[in-house]
């Protein structure tokens, strides 16, 4: 029989068992809040600091031994072009290497290789990228130290993300999609092509839209390959210039991008060159806050409107 | 077979229907092939890169290792590769890396844990949709402007509180280290939490047991493989970092463990190399290659080792 003594006991237990739960949780959301708050912090103070500088000016001059005329204009172009060559290189390759490994990949050993080789990339350092860059890009293939150069590192860099999301985005498609399409006598490609592409596109494009924004943040490889910190000209633009330079001459120009043009402020001692550094790196924080958003956007839409 | 009954009566047009059919088959079959050999090729690309990073580490590394005996690279207790007296003493670099990285698991690997509890047994539904889409923007800031943070916000505010701290610090950089991995260790053991079956849980809430009690004594142990790579994967994010510890921490070698001095890391010793005006092929030039083949090693370790983590510890339901 239970004593009043003892149901006193056990509610005594269980008030400090929910104490317990509540400290826990409270720990929680303050250790949340560690994350959240050093985020804000980081943000406004960086904004504070650099927004004021943000004017027309400061997008369209190049870098200047002057901290109050120098600009970023060849580091946006430079990121700009750069990305698009890392996009150009990893996106077909890393969609095809996840569509093989999901929809052809024989389970042997080769196929066992390629999957643990893909989950080991994507856990070395970037600067190690870097390094194979400099060996092979700059010096074995003789690229040089140019916006080719770059592209490739970064490229290689952000393969195994692509690989990785192609992959998830293909795994949620339902098998009986692929059971239809195979039993209408369509083959593997047909079916690659008509149906499990189309219908994993948005995953896709959330994989890649979240290795660009690591890309375009990476500074270590880049300044491993020996990219130039004070580039005051932009790459020749395509059949402009005297004499007219190739259409694809400036994939071999030298170039800065943002990150390491802010890199090369902050490592100045004057206050002035700090403040262009906020400005710089509110600009980068900004691209890389807007591809994020985009990417959990196009997450959340593709959730809400599948139903398999 | 439906092809073949409603074809007209004369024999030659059946025949020429079919093998036209099975033409169109051959041929679909050849186009198939060459497919899927071009994807099998993007595929095993991947198993290239690291063939070559390995190749260029090793082939640049050799250079080195030809003038530099290779006890001499493990124990010498100097790093001065760019002065007259040169020496390559590789722990120098490595107690920057371990010290940083110590200071920054310190931080990352307790809060990462704490959240990554929180959301998947404590938090609610919106919480959890809010968070973690935030801690994935956190995780995707760039370094380098952590590395402006540690060296223009916290070291001012940690010098107001020790004065004696260098401009230039390890702990500075490490507890904004630890910030930066905070998201992958919370993200990888919270999916982790969130794979134990339901069941289990079920099973400690009807014997009495209350939230922490079931978070720290049945999801806990169950995920442990998950966390445990989890972790894993913090380390090496922590041992790869660059700018931060380019920028926050100074790059001067120093043979420490005192996170309150400067120092310099693997990672911000190439950094410093590759800006500097070095020809290629002179030895302090390839000493970065012997570097970043220390930090290949040590990465490598790591990965096996959360490998064999994983199959140690699985819990297979």
């Amino acid at each position: 029989m239970l004593q009043a003594a003892d149901l006193a006991t056990i509610r005594a237990i269980i008030t400090r068992a929910k104490r317990w739960d509540m400290l826990f949780a409270l720990l929680g959301i303050l250790s949340l809040m560690v994350g959240v708050l050093t985020f804000t912090v980081l943000f406004v103070d960086m904004a504070i600091q650099g927004v004021p500088r943000l004017d027309y000016n400061f997008f369209t001059s190049f870098p200047s031994r002057k901290a109050a005329n120098a600009g970023i204009l060849s580091a946006w172009v430079g990121t700009i072009l750069v990305m698009l060559l890392t996009a150009l290189a990893a996106v077909p390759l890393g969609v095809a290497a996840g569509v093989y490994l999901e929809e052809y990949a024989p389970k042997n050993w080769i196929t066992d290789i390629i999957e643990i080789n893909i989950s080991n990339l994507a856990g070395i350092p970037s600067i190690v990228y870097g390094l194979l860059a400099l060996g092979l890009f700059v010096y074995y293939f003789g690229f040089g130290q140019s916006i080719l150069s770059a592209g490739l590192t970064l490229a290689l860099l952000i393969l195994p993300v692509i690989i990785v999301a192609t992959r998830e985005a293909i795994r949620a498609i339902p098998q009986s999609i692929h059971e239809g399409s195979y039993a209408c006598g369509a083959t593997t490609w047909q079916t690659v092509s008509d149906h499990i592409l189309p219908y994993s596109s948005a995953g896709i494009l959330t994989g890649v839209i979240i290795g660009m924004a690591r890309a375009i943040g990476e500074t270590a490889p880049i300044i491993t390959i020996g990219a130039l910190t004070f580039i005051a000209f932009l790459p020749p633009a395509p059949f402009a210039g005297d004499p007219p330079a190739g259409l694809f001459e400036w994939i071999f120009a030298p170039f800065t991008v943002m990150p390491i043009q802010m890199f090369n402020w902050t490592s100045r001692p004057e206050a002035a060159f700090t403040i262009n550094a906020a400005a710089a790196g509110f600009v980068l924080v900004f691209m890389t806050l807007a591809m994020n958003g985009l990417a959990i956007y196009v997450r959340y839409r593709l959730r809400k409107n599948i139903k398999w | 077979m439906s092809a073949n009954a409603s074809a007209p009566s004369g024999s030659l047009p059946i025949g020429k229907g079919v093998s036209d059919r099975l033409s169109k088959k051959a041929s679909r079959h050849v186009k198939e092939r060459i497919i899927e050999f071009l994807l099998f090729c993007a595929a095993a690309f991947s198993v290239f890169v690291t063939v070559a990073i390995v190749w260029v580490l090793v082939k640049e590394s050799w250079v080195f290792f030809e003038h530099v005996p290779l006890s001499d690279f493990l124990f010498d207790t100097q790093w001065t590769p760019l002065f007259d007296d040169a020496h390559y003493g590789i722990m120098v670099l490595l107690s920057g890396t371990i010290t940083s990285s110590g200071v920054a698991l310190l931080v990352a690997i307790p809060l990462g844990t704490i959240i990554a509890l929180y959301l998947s047994e404590f938090a609610g539904f919106k919480v959890r949709e809010i968070a973690k889409p935030f801690l994935e923007l956190l995780g995707g800031v760039p370094t380098i402007v952590y590395g402006y943070f540690a060296l223009t916000f916290l070291t001012p505010i940690l010098q107001s509180i020790y004065p004696d701290l260098p401009g230039f610090n390890l702990l500075s950089a490490g507890l904004v280290m630890g910030i930066m991995i905070i998201p992958y260790v919370a993200s990888l053991s919270e999916d982790a939490m969130r794979a134990v079956p339901m069941a289990l849980r079920e099973g400690s809430y009807a014997m009495g047991a209350t939230r922490l009690q079931t978070a720290l004594w049945v999801v806990t142990p169950a995920a442990t493989s998950g966390i445990a790579s989890a972790y894993i994967l913090g380390i090496s994010r922590a041992v790869g970092e660059t700018m931060i510890l380019a920028v926050a921490a100074g790059m001067q070698p120093n043979l420490t463990f005192n996170p309150t001095e400067p120092g310099a890391t693997i990672t911000s010793y190439i950094v410093q190399v590759a800006l500097g005006d070095l020809p290629h092929g002179s030895i302090g030039y390839q000493t970065i290659f012997a570097a970043g083949l220390t930090l290949l090693l040590m990465t490598l370790a790591f990965n096996l080792l959360g490998y064999w983590l994983r199959k140690r510890f699985r819990e297979v339901y």
